[in-house]
């Protein structure tokens, strides 16, 4: 019922359109005018509209930014991530600056260059000493942008992780597992034909590296202490995303890939910063299927104490195989 | 011309050999695709607002496509995403613009009776034709349509296990896009060769107009990269269907292993932005050629800097080689290449800051005459600049590992090539249709079309940048799975809520457009007191575009407001006078 009602709504405003257009049209008729003729006055109407809708634009953007505010994302909580902020923060200025000079220009010229029948353009068809300048300076302020942006990248890739905790996340539809590489910090070595119901991630028991992992269900780092995670995954490529840490990475099956960083602030203190319910997450990034948007696991930083009383309580690969035995 | 042969019905309006009705076919498909793929667009949008709620809106939809409750399935929400995104890319905004335009304006604004080959040109359109009912027609299969995104990356695409979609559905998806690609290639090599070869006397490459420039080098760059997206989808049907690794290696689905060892997906990616970027040029360089165009006459003012805009449009077209990499800084890819493609992504934005000066100062001390067409090539500069400066970010790789696949990109990309494009497009209908069709289209229905799409198109995709840097990833069914995106519904309602408004509004321009094309007002011959040379042509279609001789040309396509002239423009084929410089 209600289909037929908006159906009959929808062709009564095409009618009502068809009438409107045809009588403006034969009105201009009578009236011996081209109603699709531009005039001045269409003009000034228009200029008008685009200064003031225009700008209407840009309230509404720094509407946004004030209203908003707080639902972005907070500071870094990660060493590299502190320096992509100050990266973030310099660039956005640059565009706020760039956007808020040239925007309101377009609009303006508009409005003040809104034509009159009895006006006549000026006739400029080239100015090399203005192209020059403002080809030179998009460039200047580029090459600043490039290598700010490059500095900051080297310094996010090359972490140094010769003491890294190495931890491997495992991704599949649509379920993250990790493994910590235990005492040792060494992952076993895996294969994907190694594969069963009770090993699911393929892990080779035949190497001793293996003996000593630990399978986890939600990912604890130690805070200041850098973290090495080492990603796989089963089936489709899905992407490790840790937003608050600004860290992303790929996983990609048949591939290897990795990400290193160090946190700098404990769950206890995001809770005390952000409010009681905030939690790490990680979420996949990467379209994997049906229930891609419902695909996380909790990360948890904690002082260097509370995670060795909670590593201890989780079983290793080795004692678990016993227990199964 | 020996052209004045009989026409019947099937070769005048079917398969003409005309490049003008070529280009209304073009237009009229991509006018059909698009609608599509905005209704496709309105329905996910209301699930996220919505989620998991049903909607009369589902009631458009296949039935399986709904649950027992009446909420839309999480994988046909991937579904409409991926169609909405093949459908706009490609068919609305690559052969629906490129198509169009490309067809319509090259041999008349070159001075030529028509393209180089019409047989050829015939054949690109009925391949799209083809490859349009194919991907139509893949919406109705078992499993639906393809769903892994309009970027098909496998192995989600390659394995039905992993998504129903990526079934017969995706096998019809292949199927179209190489079908597409055929015709997009026959089409491309007629634009350059007509280009290049069918300029009439007078017409050098320095007096071209800057429309044709630009469907020139997208043209160039359409033929350099559709084949290898060929290669990428021939691959995949092989992975598909005849068992080869080369995009799968290591995998486990449905409790099943496969037995494809040594392929990597990471090939496929490399493969397909190899296309994908400069398809996004592709997209973007036709709307900038038609705003350039629409921009310079209704300044009544020369476009400033003609060398400039010429040479950002190459430049432009050349860096769209080199910066493919920035999808994938993600990926997994070796940190070193992804400087590499960030120092030559970044390098873009120079020509592109130029090509918007160029355009501010062409209207510095205009004499501006507002019509529908230039209303909305001023929007196409505005979202250029709007979201030409969020690139900034996303091309930098390290910013980019924190809004990588997040709606902050879907902000970015749905203004700056999204808006830009469309933007373009509509200016271009609205100019040239009297010459199209002989018919004015309804000027008053033209300002209310375009006032209502700028205040909804910007509603729409500028909250999306804060969705974005609140962390949240694109094409999740619903973000109420995790609390740290509680905040957000407020801004997904904000979103819905201007695009179903932007929807109908469009409405208000399909009306307008038919209703014109059979009862609008009779165009004058040059309505917009233009100088290039399609408007030396009569109102009255003919094949062969001119009765008599090719006009001659003796001037640049600018040549608006010159001092001394007795009017404000000066036709190209008007010879210069005595002691005049040409500009």
């Amino acid at each position: 019922m209600i289909n037929i009602l908006i159906a009959l709504v929808v062709l009564l405003v095409i009618a009502a359109l068809v009438q409107i257009t045809r009588v403006s049209e034969l009105l201009a008729e009578i009236k011996n005018k081209d109603v699709n003729q531009v005039t001045d006055d269409d003009n000034k109407t228009q200029g008008v509209l685009f200064l003031f809708i225009g700008f209407g634009f840009l309230v509404f953007v720094v509407w946004q930014m004030i209203e908003w505010n707080h639902l972005l994302l907070p500071g870094a909580a990660s060493v590299h991530g502190e320096k992509i902020d100050v990266l973030m923060k310099f660039t956005m200025t640059l565009i706020l600056v760039v956007f808020f000079i040239v925007t309101p220009m377009l609009f303006y010229f508009a409005y003040k260059y809104r034509g009159k029948q009895s006006n006549t353009a000026y006739f400029l068809s080239h100015n090399n000493k203005l192209e020059v300048i403002w080809t030179v300076i998009p460039t200047i302020v580029l090459t600043g942008v490039i290598i700010f942006g490059l500095k900051t990248w080297d310094e996010t890739m090359n972490v140094d992780t010769s003491d890294a905790n190495v931890i491997e996340v495992y991704s599949e539809q649509f379920k993250w597992t990790a493994r910590s590489s235990g005492a040792d910090n060494k992952l076993g070595t895996s294969n994907f034909k190694l594969v069963t119901a009770k090993n699911a991630l393929g892990i080779d028991m035949q190497d001793q590296n293996s003996l000593d992992d630990q399978l986890l269900r939600e990912v604890h780092l130690v805070v200041d202490k850098p973290v090495l995670l080492k990603f796989r995954s089963r089936d489709v490529i899905h992407s490790a995303f840790l937003p608050h840490f600004r860290v992303q990475m790929n996983c990609v099956p048949g591939l290897l890939t990795q990400f290193a960083f160090t946190p700098t602030k404990t769950t206890k203190q995001m809770k005390k910063e952000e409010g009681e319910d905030f939690e790490y997450t990680l979420l996949c990034n990467k379209i994997c299927g049906a229930a891609h948007y419902n695909m996380q696991m909790s990360f948890i930083v904690e002082t260097q104490e509370e995670y060795d009383a909670w590593i201890a309580s989780k079983q290793t690969l080795s004692q678990k195989l016993l227990t199964q035995k | 011309m020996s052209d004045h042969h009989k026409e019947t019905f099937i070769t005048k309006y079917i398969f003409s050999q005309d490049h003008k009705m070529i280009a209304k076919q073009f237009l009229i498909t991509g006018m059909m695709m698009a609608v599509l793929g905005m209704i496709m667009s309105a329905v996910f949008r209301v699930q996220l607002a919505n989620p998991g709620e049903s909607s009369m809106l589902y009631n458009l939809l296949p039935g399986s496509w709904v649950n027992e409750l009446g909420a839309l399935n999480p994988d046909k929400y991937l579904a409409l995403v991926t169609m909405h995104g093949t459908i706009l890319v490609f068919w609305v905004l690559t052969a629906g613009l490129s198509g169009t335009f490309a067809n319509f304006l090259i041999p008349l604004q070159i001075g030529a009776r028509d393209m180089a080959s019409g047989f050829l040109n015939m054949l690109s359109y009925w391949f799209f034709f083809i490859a349009t009912i194919v991907l139509v027609s893949s919406i109705y299969v078992q499993g639906g349509p393809a769903s892994g995104g309009w970027t098909i990356y496998p192995p989600l695409s390659a394995l039905p296990q992993a998504i129903p979609g990526s079934g017969t559905g995706m096998t019809l998806w292949l199927v179209s896009i190489t079908l597409f690609v055929v015709g997009s290639l026959l089409g491309g090599l007629n634009y350059i060769v007509t280009i290049l070869n069918l300029r009439t006397k007078g017409m050098s490459m320095k007096r071209l107009p800057l429309t044709v420039w630009a469907l020139l080098v997208t043209a160039i760059l359409g033929v350099l990269s559709f084949p290898v997206l060929l290669s990428c989808g021939l691959l995949l049907i092989f992975d598909r269907s005849f068992g080869t690794s080369f995009y799968l290696s290591d995998i486990i689905v449905g409790g099943e292993m496969l037995h494809n060892m040594g392929g990597s997906p990471v090939l496929f990616e490399h493969l397909f932005w190899f296309l994908g970027h400069p398809e996004v040029y592709i997209i973007l360089l036709p709307a900038l050629g038609i705003i350039s165009e629409v921009i310079a006459v209704n300044s009544r003012k020369p476009i400033f800097g003609y060398k400039a805009m010429v040479v950002s449009i190459l430049v432009i077209g050349f860096l769209s080689f080199i910066v493919w990499g920035h999808h994938m800084f993600m990926t997994g890819m070796n940190p070193f290449l992804g400087s590499v493609f960030t120092f030559t992504t970044l390098l873009i934005a120079i020509p592109s800051a130029v090509k918007v000066f160029n355009y501010l100062a062409t209207l510095w001390r205009a004499n501006i005459r507002f019509t529908p067409a230039m209303l909305f090539a001023i929007a196409g500069v505005s979202a250029f600049i709007t979201g030409g400066l969020t690139g900034l970010i996303l091309g930098d790789s390290a910013l980019d590992i924190n809004v990588h696949d997040t709606y902050f990109v879907v902000g970015h990309f749905h203004i700056v090539m999204g808006l830009s494009a469309i933007y373009g497009m509509l200016a271009g209908v609205y100019h040239w249709f009297p010459k199209m069709y002989g018919k004015m289209m309804n000027k008053n229905l033209g300002y209310l079309h375009f006032w209502g799409t700028f205040i909804c198109a910007y509603g729409v995709f500028f909250p999306m940048h804060f969705l974005g840097l609140a962390g949240l990833p694109r094409r999740y069914y619903t973000n109420s799975a995790f609390p740290m995106f509680d905040g957000l519904t407020d801004i997904n309602s904000i979103i819905t809520f201007f695009a179903l408004s932007g929807a109908i509004v469009q409405v208000i321009f399909l009306f307008n457009f038919f209703y014109s094309i059979f009862k609008g007002t009779k165009a004058s011959q040059n309505p917009w007191k233009s100088n290039t040379l399609e408007w030396t042509t009569p109102i009255e279609r003919i094949h062969g575009n001119w009765p008599g001789d090719l006009p001659t040309v003796h001037r640049w396509a600018y040549d608006y407001s010159k001092p001394g002239a007795q009017e404000d423009y000066i036709l190209q084929t008007e010879p210069l006078k005595e002691g005049e410089e040409e500009h």
